[in-house]
């Protein structure tokens, strides 16, 4: 084999970082990783650490919540009770990968293909992150966020602002549309903006009408009309909307906190297919490179070394068990993928008669097109990959006196332990399912909310102190009611104005 | 299409504003965990940072999740000898099948743990207290310039010439350049009178050699009498000179009346002083002053540790202090603090003088004036004179301590912040 190797040394330098990236940039080409341009920013570790805490977001508004996050990353890290991670790379145009100044080279080459390459063309293709982020437009927003809060911080105080970003922030998980789709076509915007001019003539009009005498009936009827007329679960958004006694100020700050939330929440829900796509890729890309022959041999005893560590699994009851390593998972997924379409077996051929014996390469990228953890995990987990990961179903139903083995890896459980673990990553399973059910418009003005109970699963106890938040963006009354599974429906939390003092 | 940018030289520290906010928010906790660390502490070793523990609870940022109960089913791996219909009993806590625990290393999961540092830690235990008089240091806070000598350079401007060491060049030089001509023309003038010695002189050779012998002296008569290579200039450059600096005065009496344990007293009392102005200045001197009938500037180990007898005359010590201040610290330079201990007893015709020079003389220089009387059972005369100096002055300020615990509040008081 002809060898050029880039580099013997551990040792990085801008220029040589620009060759391998260079070089990976071309086999990413090869296998076709469409990407957003990259811009790599070599950070100290205290710059990461400052990173982690700000949830990876480059910039970020002040709040005492990342400081904390700060204080026990910084604790944990001194006492070397963990590392730091070696990358994080931030969804936006150009595509923001860190590289620690701590790193060898090998380390920098397999993050580059690892979140410049991986992750980055996994946020410019995957259709959640196409629908609900915008990565041109993410850092000016930030920068956006992060000057109105400090703004409102002048001009109300911090406290005030902190206040309502607490309530925020325990809201944040309800801060997004779920199954709502964003309006994005120019058209409807416009239709939309007419209409609201159209109900603020409308409101004019009505001022004048307000004085006539109406007929009975028709107030009754009024009365009658529920509000919101269909059960809202964005309750962030709803309260920004809704809330009565809010100011505009605080209606922006809750906007802001629901924007960043809706970045986020394509992350949460592809964190195996993600990770597995740039774990996946670092490998491919970095062994295709040893193949041509520009790394050495101990470049890749120490990538080998570092990529087993990233995905290994240990089992349930290894002391280092915390549930399954997405990174193992979905490298072994996508892996798994690429070798049933090059040597598919009988058994392939019978689980996945569409792609057994496909081209890899376009199979693998429809899949990170057109998927999340849930549906991807349903749709590609193969009997094989059950067998090696020896994946078996615990049932606890609190009903029962005893936990319960529902199916492991055999020919009765395949279809059943991969249905029970897509649904382990559906985050509307995952998290109560609350939604704004009826505003007493003519009451109280009480807020109630409809928990949807699932499996039978009760709330927390934080749901006490998160309806107390509630309460204070609600500004009145706020009920919870929890609708069970038979369909009966009983108010389980209430949190009531007058608590407030 | 890659670009990269070194960030590492710019903006660390991004979240110090959110740890602000997050050590202002729990201040309550933080300084009950400050408090219990102090008290377990040493005075002497209060200047270091702390671990500290918060219940978790108390600063958890609340969320909807689901509670234990209802069925649920997960997925784990690594089965080794189960069948699916398997059953076995509930593990007391946590999810099942979830081996290994946690938590065997000190530190339990309840228990919000992180670092605070030396400063944040001090800056917790000196909470409320201020500086009585913060202008000097906010004006030293603009870094004073003093200008200081520092040798001589080749070029400056005219009025900076060292003449006597520019013309020790000059006459270096002359010699220096002069020395191979002047041996010629020895040499000339020797062959010359060696000639004319001669009873038959040639007159051409004579002539020759005294053309030669002026040439030479010629040359050397060029060699210039200064030049610009000669010239020296007075070198000076501008040091920083930090007037964040005290000095402080710890004043005390080691009469017979003053034992072991109201020393030991006395002590921990400058310690606290001197730790207070640590936070407030970079550089901060110590003069001990120790008394009995008459006063002694001596080092720390003497001040707290040699014993003496004999009565009391405290104006001794506060004269002495004068004289080192005009002496050594001028009040244009120095922030000047000074601390009094004493068991009260002095001589009676000395206390109205002690008044008096503390009036007139001493509290004009100084930032502050604390006094303590320690175990006095009664206020003593010097007490009653002073107290009148407390009156006219507000920087001043008398205390009395009966036990070891007292001097943590006493120190409090002392220095609590004065409101404007």
């Amino acid at each position: 084999m002809k060898r050029n190797v880039i580099s013997e040394g551990t040792e990085w330098t801008f220029e040589l970082i620009q060759e391998y990236d260079q070089e990976i940039a071309r086999v990413a080409a090869h296998y076709g990783l469409d990407t957003y341009p990259i811009q790599i920013e070599i950070i100290s570790a205290e710059q990461m650490m400052d990173a982690y805490s700000s949830v990876g977001m480059p910039v970020g508004y002040h709040h005492w919540s990342y400081g904390k996050q700060f204080a026990a990353v910084e604790q944990r890290y001194r006492r070397g009770h963990m590392g730091l991670a070696y990358e994080i790379v931030i969804n936006s145009n150009p595509c923001i990968a860190y590289l620690m100044e701590e790193n060898t080279m090998m380390m920098q080459a397999l993050v580059l293909a690892h979140a410049g390459y991986g992750h980055n063309s996994f946020f410019k293709n995957n259709y959640l992150f196409q629908t609900w982020t915008s990565a041109d437009a993410i850092i000016d927003y930030l920068i956006f966020a992060k000057n109105y809060i400090s703004k409102c911080e002048e001009r109300h105080g911090v406290e005030q602002v902190e206040l309502l970003l607490d309530s925020c922030h325990a809201l944040m998980n309800y801060g997004v549309d779920r199954y709502k789709r964003p309006s994005k076509l120019s058209a409807q915007q416009e239709r939309q903006r007419q209409e609201e001019r159209e109900v603020y003539l409308q409101s004019l009009v009505n001022d004048l009408w307000r004085t006539v005498p109406v007929k009975q009936a028709a107030e009754q009827d009024k009365r009658e009309a529920p509000f919101p007329s269909e059960p809202q679960e964005n309750l962030l958004y709803f309260l920004e909307k809704n809330a009565p006694l809010l100011e505009p100020w605080q209606r922006e700050v809750i906007r802001i906190v629901r924007k960043i939330a809706q970045y986020f929440y394509p992350q949460r829900q592809t964190q195996v297919m993600n990770e597995g796509w740039a774990t996946f890729w670092h490998y491919t890309i970095l062994n295709h490179m040893y193949d041509e022959g520009l790394l050495t041999d101990g470049f890749m005893i120490e990538f080998m070394q570092s990529h087993t560590n990233v995905v290994a699994q240990p089992p349930y009851n290894h002391p280092h068990y915390s549930g399954i390593n997405p990174y193992a998972l979905g490298f072994a997924m996508m892996t798994d993928i690429r070798r049933i379409c090059e040597e598919p077996t009988e058994e392939d051929r019978h689980w996945f008669p569409d792609i057994a014996g496909g081209d890899w390469v376009k199979v693998l990228d429809f899949a990170m097109r057109n998927f999340k953890d849930e549906s991807f995990i349903a749709q590609y987990l193969s009997p094989k990959l059950i067998r090696d990961f020896k994946l078996f179903a615990v049932l606890d139903d609190d009903a029962k006196d005893k936990l319960e083995i529902s199916a492991i890896h055999d020919e009765r459980g395949y279809r059943y332990i991969r249905q029970v673990l897509a649904d382990q990553y559906n985050l509307g399973s995952r998290e109560p399912n609350i939604q704004v059910y009826n505003v007493a418009r003519r009451g109280d003005r009480s807020l109630t909310l409809r928990h949807s109970q699932y499996n039978r699963r009760p709330l927390n106890e934080d749901t006490d102190e998160v309806l107390k938040h509630l309460g204070r963006l609600w500004g009145f009354d706020v009920r919870l009611e929890t609708v069970s599974d038979d369909g009966t429906v009983e108010m389980t939390h209430e949190w009531k104005e007058k608590e407030k003092r | 299409m890659t670009q990269i940018i070194d960030r590492r030289l710019s903006g660390k520290n991004k979240s110090a504003v959110n740890r602000q906010r997050f050590i202002r928010r729990y201040k309550s906790q933080i300084k009950k965990a400050v408090g219990e660390a102090i008290s377990g502490r040493s005075i002497t070793d209060i200047d270091r940072g702390e671990k500290i523990n918060i219940p978790a609870k108390d600063i958890s940022e609340p969320a909807i999740g689901h509670g234990s109960g209802g069925r649920r089913e997960g997925i784990n791996p690594g089965n080794t000898d189960f069948v699916s219909g398997d059953q076995f009993e509930r593990p007391p806590s946590g999810a099942g099948g979830k081996g290994g625990d946690a938590s065997n290393k000190g530190e339990g999961e309840d228990e919000f743990m992180f670092n605070l540092s030396r400063e944040e830690f001090l800056e917790f235990f000196f909470e409320d207290l201020a500086l009585p008089d913060l202008v000097k240091t906010q004006l030293a806070k603009m870094t004073d310039y003093k200008s200081v000598r520092a040798g001589h350079t080749p070029n400056g401007v005219p009025s900076n010439i060292d003449v006597e060491r520019s013309l020790k060049g000059s006459l270096a030089r002359r010699i220096a350049l002069s020395a191979p001509y002047r041996a010629q023309l020895k040499e000339v003038r020797a062959r010359l009178e060696a000639l004319q010695a001669q009873p038959d002189p040639d007159s051409d050779e004579i002539k020759a050699l005294e053309d030669e012998a002026a040439r030479l002296k010629k040359r050397i008569d060029t060699i210039p009498f200064i030049d610009t290579f000669d010239l020296r200039y007075r070198n000076r450059v501008k040091q920083p000179m930090p007037t964040t600096q005290a000095v402080m005065f710890c004043l005390m009496d080691v009469s017979g009346s003053m034992n072991e344990y109201r020393k030991d007293i006395a002590k921990r009392f400058f310690i606290l002083l001197y730790l207070f102005l640590t936070r407030h200045y970079e550089r901060i001197q110590l003069v001990f002053i120790r008394h009995h009938t008459v006063a002694m500037e001596v080092d720390e180990d003497d001040f707290f540790y040699a014993r003496e007898t004999g009565g009391t005359v405290v104006s001794s010590a506060l004269e002495l202090m004068y004289e080192i201040i005009k002496e050594r610290y001028p009040t244009s330079n120095w922030n000047i603090y000074a601390a009094q201990a004493s068991d009260g007893d002095n001589w009676d015709d000395d206390s109205p003088l002690c008044r008096d020079l503390l009036m007139s003389k001493i509290m004009p220089c100084l930032q502050y004036f604390a006094y303590v009387e320690i175990e006095a059972k009664q206020p003593q005369n010097l007490w009653r004179e002073y107290e009148q100096v407390d009156e006219a002055f507000g920087n001043f300020a008398m205390q009395r301590i009966h036990d070891l615990p007292d001097i943590y509040p006493v120190f409090r008081q002392l220095f609590k912040k004065q409101q404007a």
